[in-house]
């Protein structure tokens, strides 16, 4: 589903400007890594997609939906939104109550929520936690609690507020696992994130803000190389662009693969390493 | 500066220790990181060394926790809280909501120990500057983004200014340059000698780069304790659940291939300066 943010202006009651004539598209099945520095209005524009914040100026459409024109509740049936803390949305006592909260709201069947509840939990790797307490479990393992909420209402867009923030690498390895499944399913996903390693392994198109404006905005290949740019975003190239730029190559290598064939490529006419 | 001699805690209503006959000294003066899988015992090991293991959160413990001359399980946390600041990892915990503006949060804590007024300000502007939120003193703690809360976090115990400092992954919602920013202070820090840094961190090429000392926690007890290059590169990590940086694979692939030579006895890097000098051609 096609999301469309144009011309978007927002102040808060503070007075702080955290979005100035914002606009951007994510086509429908795309995925999108927004980056940029701390206070950039990163989750402020992620939160205008689910309503949870409308523009004062400018519109946010979700397909044929204008933000302005529809409750929470109902843009919950399009876009799913975990937060960048999993404490500010947990509240259920169980688990499972916890993810089966969002499709008992939209109405399903019994059975249709039994069935969407249980492929969350799989995916996140939960289906043994079913019975436990969120807050029994670890901050990373509520951070996955948090998600499976998100996918079981099986929306077509799904926002990822800062997903790796203190996972370990095998979270980490999980949740890219879930953002290459929202691929394959044709799902919109957005991510917030300063894990550009993350960004570079699992997102197609990068987005970069600065004080509430968008810096720059193309593939993750082309725009996770440019150095100068993301600089101004306080943020920097992901690792392995990085050494290859170090090393005086002009590709942009996502994989350690990728990496590995730049490497005999670019060193292969020389004699020996120093 | 730390001696934790055959340390072991479990919480309260758990059977699973969080941490087992944990031995670890650590000198004045040192940058100590704490790298392991979640769930390791990492925090539980900041707590212990702040006091709030045993004080805050209860369970059965074992063993010795020492901070300069007091032992800490013995000494009441306002008698430690002068002397040793914790930043936890959820800033959400530690932000007071007693205070109205971020500078004021910031001088909370000297308040509460009788500082004379000018050098709060003094030593809280400081702190603000240090962290990047120099412009936003006048804005409700509750106005700012997760990570500038996070930097709030960090400010207020800088301006503390702790013999010892514990950091629970201090870094987790900072952008790239704020991490940076930060672990050069702390660096700075360490080395005026005024301060001993204990953090906890998942962005190994940080360790690598600022840390002294690499110690990695899992299941709850110390399996790896060293230079951070030699303990981050090793292969061995991988099974702990640490993935190795990216510079780290590169030249590990690299090497596997034939395209490197192997180290001759140098660990594989861990940095970007050491992936860069390790895979370069002449």
């Amino acid at each position: 589903m096609e999301i469309k943010v144009e011309a978007v202006t927002f102040h808060y009651p503070s007075g702080v400007l955290a979005l100035n004539e914002v606009n951007v598209t994510v086509g429908a099945g795309e995925t999108v890594a927004v980056v940029g520095e701390n206070g950039a209005g990163k989750t402020t524009l992620a939160r205008h997609l689910n309503g949870l914040l409308r523009p004062q100026s400018g519109e946010v459409w979700i397909g044929d939906w204008n933000t302005r024109q529809k409750s929470v509740a109902s843009l919950s049936r399009r876009v799913a939104y975990v937060f960048q803390n999993p404490d500010d949305q947990l509240f259920a006592r169980t688990v499972w109550d916890e993810v089966a909260f969002g499709p008992r709201n939209l109405g399903g069947t019994p059975q249709q929520v039994e069935t969407d509840v249980r492929a969350a939990l799989e995916r996140c790797g939960l289906q043994d936690a079913v019975g436990r307490h969120p807050y029994d479990l670890p901050a990373a393992e509520r951070k996955f609690v948090a998600i499976a909420a998100a996918l079981a209402m099986r929306t077509p867009v799904v926002i990822l507020d800062e997903p790796t923030t203190g996972l370990d690498a095998g979270g980490v390895e999980r949740l890219g696992a879930l953002v290459e499944g929202l691929k394959q399913e044709g799902r919109t996903a957005l991510t917030i994130t300063h894990d550009l390693d993350f960004c570079a392994a699992h997102f197609e198109r990068v987005v970069v803000m600065s004080e509430g404006r968008i810096l720059g905005d193309g593939p993750a290949r082309q725009v996770l190389r440019e150095a100068a740019l993301l600089q101004q975003a306080h943020v920097r190239p992901p690792q392995l662009i990085a050494l290859a730029m170090a090393l005086g190559f002009p590709t942009s290598p996502m994989t350690v693969p990728e990496f590995l064939a730049d490497y005999r490529r670019y060193t292969s006419q020389r004699s020996s390493p120093q | 500066m730390i001696e934790v001699h055959g340390f072991s805690f479990t919480y309260a209503g758990t059977a699973t220790p969080a941490l087992r006959d944990v031995d670890l000294k650590v000198p004045k003066g040192q940058l100590c990181a704490i790298v392991g899988p979640n769930g390791a015992g990492k925090s539980t090991l900041c707590y212990a060394l702040a006091g709030f293991v045993p004080h805050f959160f209860r369970g059965e413990l074992k063993g010795q926790v020492r901070v300069g001359d007091r032992n800490v399980p013995d000494t009441p946390l306002p008698e430690l809280s002068g002397e040793i600041g914790l930043v936890f990892q959820n800033p959400f915990n530690q932000i007071t909501g007693a205070r109205f503006t971020v500078l004021e949060e910031v001088a909370f804590g000297l308040e509460n120990l009788g500082v004379p007024r000018a050098e709060i300000l003094d030593r809280a502007n400081e702190a603000l500057r240090l962290t990047g939120l120099g412009s936003l003193g006048d804005r409700s703690p509750y106005a700012l983004s997760g990570g500038q809360q996070q930097r709030l976090a960090i400010a207020s115990m800088l301006a503390m200014r702790p013999r010892l400092l514990v950091l629970d992954e201090p870094t987790s919602q900072l952008d790239p340059a704020g991490t940076e920013a930060l672990f050069t202070h702390l660096s700075d820090l360490v080395s005026s000698g005024s301060m001993t840094v204990v953090l906890t961190e998942h962005k190994l090429e940080w360790v690598a780069t600022f840390a002294h000392r690499a110690v990695v926690l899992a299941a709850g007890q110390i399996v790896a304790d060293g230079e951070p290059r030699e303990v981050l590169a090793s292969p061995a990590m991988e099974a702990l659940g640490i993935r190795p940086t990216y510079y780290t694979q590169a030249a590990r692939a690299a090497v596997a291939s034939g395209l490197a030579p192997d180290g001759r006895g140098r660990p594989l890097p861990v940095t970007l300066e050491q992936a860069a000098e390790f895979l370069r051609w002449r």
